[in-house]
């Protein structure tokens, strides 16, 4: 297999005019839900331009292409998504050559990677994809040997006459295939029939990820490229007064120094940026520039001042009556606080991108989750007609939704185009950590009662953090954001909890602050979780029952009655022992439903220790178990950094934490035996790169409750001070 | 600048370079090698991970004048066709997710095995405690690790 990124448009159309045709299908779905599947022959590539590039190719030899238009950050989507369109086109994946797309909405539809979409959202149309070009080359085979097409069958990129045994390759019917109109809503194999979705084949990518072929946007190189860094301002909206540039630009190799802007949502905040003929030039170039910052007209934040802002803010909503009349009449009732912090994406590749602004093209490659987006923005922000603007993706050093944004092609644009050539834009460490947008830390107040029976009677949860929207909106800091109520500040929670919760009562307060907020893996379910799940807990003991049968209890669907059996079943929850701490919570997002079961023990060194997580994860319909299962174990320690081990902090409107000496990772030692457990059913497909992430911190703090009855209620905490 | 001679997987590069540049930048940006990985510039996460005589360092705080003569070895000098015992082990464990950081934990653990062909959990934790995997892909390090190990064994008879 190629490094896909590496093969270019011209590479490919040279290797379709040797071969002398291929077969393009692209098929994007429009509302009506009609089929666009079109032919490109060879005749037709010169003019086509990048309308080549869509899922399957297929030359005159046999050899098959797919495209995988989405990003790969490490979810998987490089194998998931031609796993699906082999298994209807009836190819081995092992002989087809995977590449990346880039941005074309019109052949691909959407692209953005996010709210773990890759699947959920698009496989009855990428099989109906393969189908389709199964059944066009099928019909010509059929025509060859003049006989009916439902007596032939396709295999191992060969059609097959089922009654004689005659057969011909893909190869030597592309050409006729190209010709005939596409077939529509060809029906799909059954499950029972796969023969490669459903089943662990190995990454495709992971052969390029050992040796160091695999291109990532740090690796990319185009001729003539320029290298640039970025002092950018320490608080997020310092604006440039004056700069002083002596010293850097006697630096040999430093071509130019300015000011350089950078779109985060509605705000341009500002940067000097040095230019330099290598990436060495430039960072040494950077050390010696001096910046006067004007930080004027918006706050200088600290953490203790958000806190407290934020928790003022939760008393903000005015009481619902009904709710507190209701609340009053329960036999027990609590009420307590929970606190989660900001955190940084830190992807193991800092952000970095590489653009080439011409007079009316932008050309733009790099590490990147929203390709449409970047797209359509650097085009409204740049002038140039969408159409002339081409975003190439690269293999990602991961995404969890920093990578999912447009401000760093923006401002690698801008700087070349002042440069007037391609300039790779590369983020230090540093940089990439202290300069945001971060997950915001977010604060919760509940209330809740239990009846006379034990039944939850009323549940509340208000919410207080900056709402990733207000970035958008168009009122100026510091407006602040009007209250609003049983709003639905639902995300992570399960909701069929609210079926059996007579009194329920949502709602949140925007906190207004200059630090930039973005969606972080799991968005606002890796905060809603914790504080929905931690309570429910608190409420099963506040009940006096044990917290797995309680939430049975509680969750009328069948779906999660089998969840919480399974859960049970799995874990051996009814036979545990007393010496350890076993704590269960279980969220949903994203169409995916994760439980977690985590249990911790005291050691004879007295320090409690995580001694097993076993999650289990029903996403319905799925393609590669074992990437679900390394997505979830990623996820757990995603999570558990996010709980136990790391937050971004503020002082004085600037991020403290900006390395990871300071922003301390998990590591082997804090890794956990991890089991991961998938649901089968007949559910639609559901999220997964996501999913199994905010169940992490709930079920570890109601473990620890479990064993100490100590509760734990502010995120992140240190296990050897329990 | 200085003109110094890199011996890299076998092969020698001539490189222009300031004496404290790090070796990671002259190794991906004036050889052009670009497997080993900038993460953190700081020897904190160690994606830069490289062999010196042998031995595993962080080449992004290591300047490129304090090589001398010593021999180094990138992730692309332990195989090309992926058939080194901790190669092979990553693929039969499915070790990467994005893979950014997998050729600075392949260099440590190839390390680990040369000096100690049956390492345990203990020794396992100790060697790789320096290589963060924001995927979080450890649970299948320690296995390949394992795996690998017990590849060796047999190659090497014990």
């Amino acid at each position: 297999m190629k490094n896909s990124s590496e093969l270019s448009r011209r590479k490919f159309i040279q290797q379709v005019s040797l071969s002398g045709i291929a077969l393009t299908l692209g098929a994007y779905f429009p509302a009506s839900g009609k089929t666009e599947v079109e032919i490109v022959n060879a005749q037709l590539v010169d003019k086509a331009s990048t309308e080549l590039l869509s899922w399957i190719s297929i030359d005159t030899s046999g050899k098959v292409t797919i495209r995988n238009h989405r990003s790969e950050m490490g979810q998987g989507t490089f194998q998931a998504i031609p796993q699906m369109i082999a298994e209807e086109l009836e190819v081995n994946l092992d002989q087809v050559t995977i590449l990346f797309a880039p941005a074309n909405p019109k052949k691909f539809g959407p692209q953005p990677q996010e709210g773990s979409f890759s699947i959920r959202g698009w496989y009855k149309q990428l099989l109906q994809v393969g189908a389709s070009a199964r059944e066009m080359l099928i019909g010509v085979a059929a025509k060859q040997w003049a006989v009916d097409p439902s007596d032939c069958y396709a295999q191992n990129g060969q059609v097959i006459h089922r009654s004689s045994g005659k057969k011909l390759g893909y190869g030597l019917l592309v050409e006729e295939a190209s010709t005939l109109p596409p077939p529509q809503n060809v029906p799909l194999k059954s499950r029972k029939d796969y023969k490669i979705i459903g089943k662990s084949l190995p990454r495709q990518d992971i052969p390029l990820k050992i040796n160091g072929t695999a291109q990532f946007g740090l690796d990319k190189k185009v001729p003539g490229m320029l290298y640039a860094v970025v002092e950018r301002s320490p608080r997020f909206r310092g604006k440039v007064i004056r700069f002083d540039d002596s010293k850097t630009k006697a630096v040999a190799g430093v071509k130019n120094v300015f000011m350089v802007q950078r779109a985060v949502f509605g705000n341009l905040t500002e940067g000097v940026a040095v230019v330099a003929n290598s990436l060495w030039a430039a960072m040494q170039g950077r050390k010696l520039l001096t910046v006067e910052w004007d930080d004027s007209g918006f706050d200088h934040l600290d953490s203790d001042q958000l806190a407290s802002q934020m928790r003022a803010n939760l008393g903000k909503p005015g009481p619902s009556q009904k709710f507190e009349a209701a609340w009053q009449t329960s036999a027990k009732k609590i009420d307590a606080i929970y606190e989660t912090p900001y955190q940084s994406h830190s992807c193991m590749e800092p952000l970095n991108c590489i653009a080439h602004v011409q007079d009316n093209r932008i050309d733009i490659w790099g590490p990147i989750q929203e390709a449409n987006w970047i797209q359509a923005d650097l085009s409204d922000r740049m002038g140039i007609p969408k159409e002339n603007v081409t975003v190439n993706m690269t293999f990602l050093g991961g995404g969890f939704g920093r990578k999912g944004f447009t401000d760093y092609p923006h401002e690698a644009a801008l700087i070349s185009k002042t440069m007037k050539a391609p300039v790779q834009v590369v983020w230090t460490r540093e940089d990439d950590m202290r300069t945001g947008p971060f997950r915001t830390g977010a604060f919760y107040a509940c209330k809740g009662g239990v009846d006379s029976t034990g039944q939850i009677l009323a549940f509340q949860m208000i919410t207080a953090a900056q709402w990733i929207g207000q970035e958008w909106s168009p009122k100026p800091y510091p407006d602040p954001e009007p209250p609003s109520y049983n709003n639905g500040n639902t995300e992570g929670m399960l909701h069929p909890y609210l079926k059996a919760i007579p009194h329920y009562s949502f709602g949140g307060v925007g906190t207004r602050a200059p630090i930039p907020v973005l969606w972080w893996r799991s968005v606002y379910a890796s905060t809603n979780g914790f504080a929905a799940e931690s309570f429910i807990d608190e409420l099963a003991h506040l009940a006096g029952q044990d917290p797995l049968a309680f939430r049975r209890n509680h969750l009328p669907d069948k779906r999660y009655q089998d969840i919480v059996d399974q859960l049970e079943m799995i874990s051996g929850w009814k036979s545990r022992g007393k010496n350890a701490g076993w704590g269960i919570a279980i969220t949903e997002c994203f169409s995916g439903i994760c439980g977690h079961i985590v249990q911790v023990s005291r050691k004879a060194d007295g320090k409690l220790k995580i001694d097993k997580v076993i999650a289990l994860i029903d996403c319905g319909w799925y393609v590669n178990p074992d990437i679900i299962r390394a997505q979830v174990e990623g996820s757990i320690i995603m999570g558990l950094g996010a709980a136990i081990k790391h937050a971004t902090t503020f002082k004085d409107g600037k991020a403290v934490e900006q390395n990871f000496n300071t922003y301390e990772m998990p590591r082997m030692t804090d890794t956990p035996e991890i089991e991961v457990h998938i649901m089968e059913n007949d559910e639609k497909a559901g999220g997964v790169g996501e999913p199994g992430l905010p169940p992490f911190a709930p079920a570890l703090c109601n473990a620890i409750f479990d064993l100490t009855g100590k509760r734990i209620r502010t995120l992140p905490f240190k296990l050897e001070d329990v | 600048m200085p003109l110094y001679t890199l011996a890299i997987n076998g092969k020698k590069y001539p490189v222009n370079a300031d004496a404290q540049m790090p070796l990671l930048w002259a190794i991906r940006e004036l050889v052009g090698l670009t497997g080993t990985k900038y993460g953190c510039g700081m020897a904190q996460c160690g994606a830069c991970t490289v062999h010196l005589a042998g031995a595993p360092i962080r080449s992004c705080s290591f300047p490129v004048s304090a090589v001398l003569n010593q021999p180094i070895t990138t992730i692309e000098g332990i195989s090309k066709d992926n058939s080194h015992p901790v190669q092979k082990a990553w693929i039969a464990e499915q070790v990467p997710q994005c893979g950014y950081c997998q050729s600075g934990q392949i260099m440590s653990a190839v390390a680990l095995l040369k000096t100690n062909p049956h390492p345990t959990d203990e020794d396992i934790d100790a060697a790789m405690q320096g290589n963060i995997c924001r995927c979080g892909t450890y649970p299948r390090i320690r296995k390949a690790i394992k795996m690998a190990a017990g590849t060796l064994a047999k190659t090497n008879g014990q």
